[in-house]
């Protein structure tokens, strides 16, 4: 049966368990509404939830385990001859459900009826052929080996599928009838129900944790896998960025200095461009601009946060860098040879955190009470004198917290530098020389072909682990100073 | 109410700090404040009563032009403050706050320390010469607070951390230490306990030696406790003006009589 289907059935289970459940508890209080306990809709939820969630989570680990199982029952088929010479185990298994995928799909166009295609054989038919006919491209001949556990997987499949329909058929229209059985006046279906949307809430806020630590570990893995084939010390320490693919021959060097200077400079180039016009921009549009023009002026400068990066980086690409390149250029001072340079990303990448520094910097101006602004005022202040000693003082915390989110903004942006600064790792002080930061390395370490076993690639995890390790420092460090400063203003 | 049944006061017979005249307050289309007049005297502690809404605030708000702060707001009229038009296009609002000093209904001192939070207004209009200069005016100014000898081991602690009623007299020092010549209270102890609100009008007394104090009050009894005029203003109008014990015992107004007796308000 589809999985479609079962979906659906259960959601109609689900309904009308809801008007059975409702209808149930109101013939328990004699028709009237009043006697119940809860409102009757409140009945009606609870037996559709308990129709719904307890079968939904058993098709949900139900799909997540079957395949684990069946890979494991095909492989403990497989003899170990089947590994030949340069293959491994996972492209054998990767050939296995090939072919039974090209078997389903010769089934389900009909050139094979079902019975067929279990009894289908190697020694009678050239499965690699007839399997070709359907559109089912194979890189090989297939083995009897193989074919038989694709067949066995195939099998497999499908017994478990149909133990999975009536399992979470039988537990929806269990928890159903349960629940239904439930429904009289006295029963506290408003409560269950709560404690139910509760269990959705904490569901929901799990997910967005366990992913972040899920992508935690999927760097930490890769990047302890890195460390054993490359030292630890050299990538901290190195102060060269040289990575030999493998083919070219000669050993990488993949010092991350290089990376982290140029993370860092462009990084700074951009908070020098962005602080003082954002901060500026939100002092005007907070404490000078009548309420038409901030109406105006605020979401026009938060359009600027709503632009893709790579936009930014075709504007650094084509606008910026050529007119950083006629001024400061051969022609003139001869400071910049090409239009990739750190400051061609920095100054680009400053307009685009432009909105994160203004606009919050901006809510949190407002969020000084009038009543400091009357206080000064009331002591003969002019309205900058104001704004410098009383209101950003009160608000710096809150500044600070606006700044070391935008850098750690800027630390993880990509396109604007891999469009914007060039390739070049470098160690220099030059800001109109090219330089390359982590993410962007991290970029062109993973899209060549190089082999994933190699450091050169693995390196990758490694940069995005430093990555992940200075953002995270930023971030918690920015929320402590908030929290730390934070005025209690009653 | 004891306090009410005096009505010999020592008015010490002084010539008018401010006079308004016709002052008209409009919020966009709300009339706020209609036609009031009123002379008050220097040296005198002044009330303005009345029932919520009815412009005593505002009123009070136009004789340092804080109003001009408020976009949708005009002032149209005369106020004079020693005869010199304080609406005149050549008066700078922002002296004219030095030295007409104000207090608000919360205490709001800066995020600073207790001595910076004196210290700010002489520093804005630059008027001590030196350091030591500077640590004398705090000094006197946290004095005439009367919070002297509860700050003086902590000078440089936050004006924040302490309590409602010291913040209070803190904004109370920091508002005295531009030496202004009218100070304007809006509801000062509205935000206050008892205790801090009897030290609060204890200063209010002191204060009275050296300025011309105008004081908007919702507590009655505070008026009758602390002045020695009081105006009643009843929606934007000035109702009736007069020496204090005069308004509390025999208001010629039946909107006051009716309004310190409890029937409207």
């Amino acid at each position: 049966m589809p999985f479609t289907w079962l979906v659906l059935i259960i959601l109609a289970i689900a309904a009308v368990g809801f008007v059975t459940g409702r209808s149930r508890a109101l013939q328990s209080a004699g028709g009237d509404s009043r006697d119940l306990h809860s409102l009757p809709i409140y009945y009606g939820s609870h037996v559709a939830m308990w129709a719904v969630v307890p079968a939904a989570a058993v098709l949900i680990v139900w799909l997540l385990a079957q395949p684990f199982f069946v890979n494991s029952r095909v492989l403990a088929t497989l003899p170990d001859g089947v590994v030949t010479e340069g293959s491994s185990i996972g492209l054998v298994m990767s050939d296995v459900r090939r072919v039974a995928g090209g078997l389903d799909v010769a089934v389900a166009q009909g050139a094979m009826t079902r019975d067929e295609a279990a009894a289908i054989s190697s020694k009678t038919t050239d499965v690699r052929e007839s399997l070709g006919q359907v559109g089912v491209a194979l890189g090989s001949d297939v083995s009897a080996e193989v074919l038989g556990g694709a067949q066995l997987y195939r099998t497999l499949n499908a017994t478990g599928s149909l133990i999975m329909t009536v399992v979470v058929l039988v537990i929806a229209l269990g928890g159903a009838g349960w629940a239904v059985s439930r429904s009289d006046a006295n029963f506290r279906a408003r409560n269950t129900v709560e404690r139910g949307i509760l269990a959705l809430l904490i569901c929901a806020a799990s997910i967005a944790v366990l992913t972040t630590i899920g992508i935690l570990f999927a760097l930490l893995f890769n990047t302890i896998e890195f460390f054993r084939l490359y030292p630890a010390a050299d990538f901290f320490f190195g102060t060269k960025w040289a990575p030999s693919f493998s083919g070219r021959g000669g050993a990488s060097d993949l010092g991350v200095l290089p990376l982290l200077w140029g993370t860092f400079y462009i990084s700074i180039i951009a908070l020098l461009v962005a602080v003082p016009i954002g901060l500026f921009s939100a002092i005007y549009l907070s404490e000078y601009a009548s309420p038409r023009v901030r109406g105006i002026a605020k979401p026009l400068i938060e359009i600027l946060a709503g632009i893709p990066t790579i936009v930014y980086g075709l504007f650094a690409l084509l606008t910026v860098g050529p007119l950083l390149v006629s001024m400061f250029g051969k022609d003139t001072v001869g400071w910049m040879q090409g239009g990739t340079a750190v400051m061609t990303a920095g100054l680009v990448m400053g307009i685009m955190l432009i909105p994160f520094v203004s606009s919050l910097s901006d809510d949190i101006i407002n969020a000084v009470p009038q009543a400091m602004r009357d206080g000064s005022y009331g002591l003969g202040a002019t309205q900058s004198e104001t704004i410098r000693q009383v209101i950003l003082p009160a608000a710096l915390p809150g500044i600070v917290g606006a700044i070391l989110l935008a850098a750690s903004r800027a630390i993880g942006e990509t396109m604007i530098v891999v469009l914007g600064a060039g390739a070049a790792a470098r160690l220099s002080l030059n800001p109109f020389e090219a330089m390359t930061t982590i993410t962007a390395k991290i970029v062109s370490q993973l899209t060549g072909d190089a082999d994933f076993a190699s450091p050169e690639a693995l390196v990758a995890f490694a940069l995005g682990m430093t990555l992940f390790v200075l953002t995270l420092g930023l971030n918690v460090f920015a929320l402590y100073i908030v929290r730390k400063y934070r005025e209690q203003y009653d | 109410m004891n306090d009410m049944r005096i009505v010999e006061r020592d008015v010490d017979t002084n010539e008018v700090k401010i006079a308004a005249r016709d002052v008209q307050v409009f919020y966009g289309d709300n009339h706020a404040i209609k036609d009031v007049s009123v002379d008050i005297d220097d040296k005198t502690v002044t009330a303005f009563i009345g029932p919520s809404g009815c412009g005593k605030s505002t009123f009070l708000r136009c004789i340092n032009r804080m109003n001009d702060t408020i976009d949708v707001c005009r002032v149209k009229g005369d106020i004079r403050i020693d005869s010199e038009d304080i609406y005149d296009p050549k008066v700078d609002p922002v002296q004219l706050r030095a030295k007409v000093g104000m207090v608000f209904q919360k205490p709001n001192p800066f995020p600073k320390s207790i001595y910076d939070n004196v210290a700010y207004g002489p520093r804005i209009h630059g008027l001590a010469r030196s350091k030591a200069d500077l640590d004398d005016i705090v000094e006197k100014s946290l004095r005439r607070g009367a919070i002297w000898d509860e700050v003086k081991d902590r000078l440089h602690a936050p004006g924040t951390g302490l309590s409602g009623g010291q913040q209070q007299r803190l904004c109370i020092a920091r508002a005295v230490a531009t030496e202004p010549e009218v100070l304007l209270m809006d509801e000062p102890c509205s935000a206050l306990d008892p205790i801090a609100t009897a030290q609060v009008e204890e200063l209010i007394d002191e204060l009275r030696k050296n300025y011309s104090v105008v004081i908007v009050t919702h507590s009655m009894q505070q008026a009758a406790r602390v002045s020695q005029k009081t105006a009643f203003f009843h929606l934007g109008h000035l109702v009736e003006y007069g020496e204090t014990g005069t308004i509390f015992t025999n208001p010629v107004d039946p909107r006051t009589e009716s309004y310190i007796t409890g029937r409207i308000g």
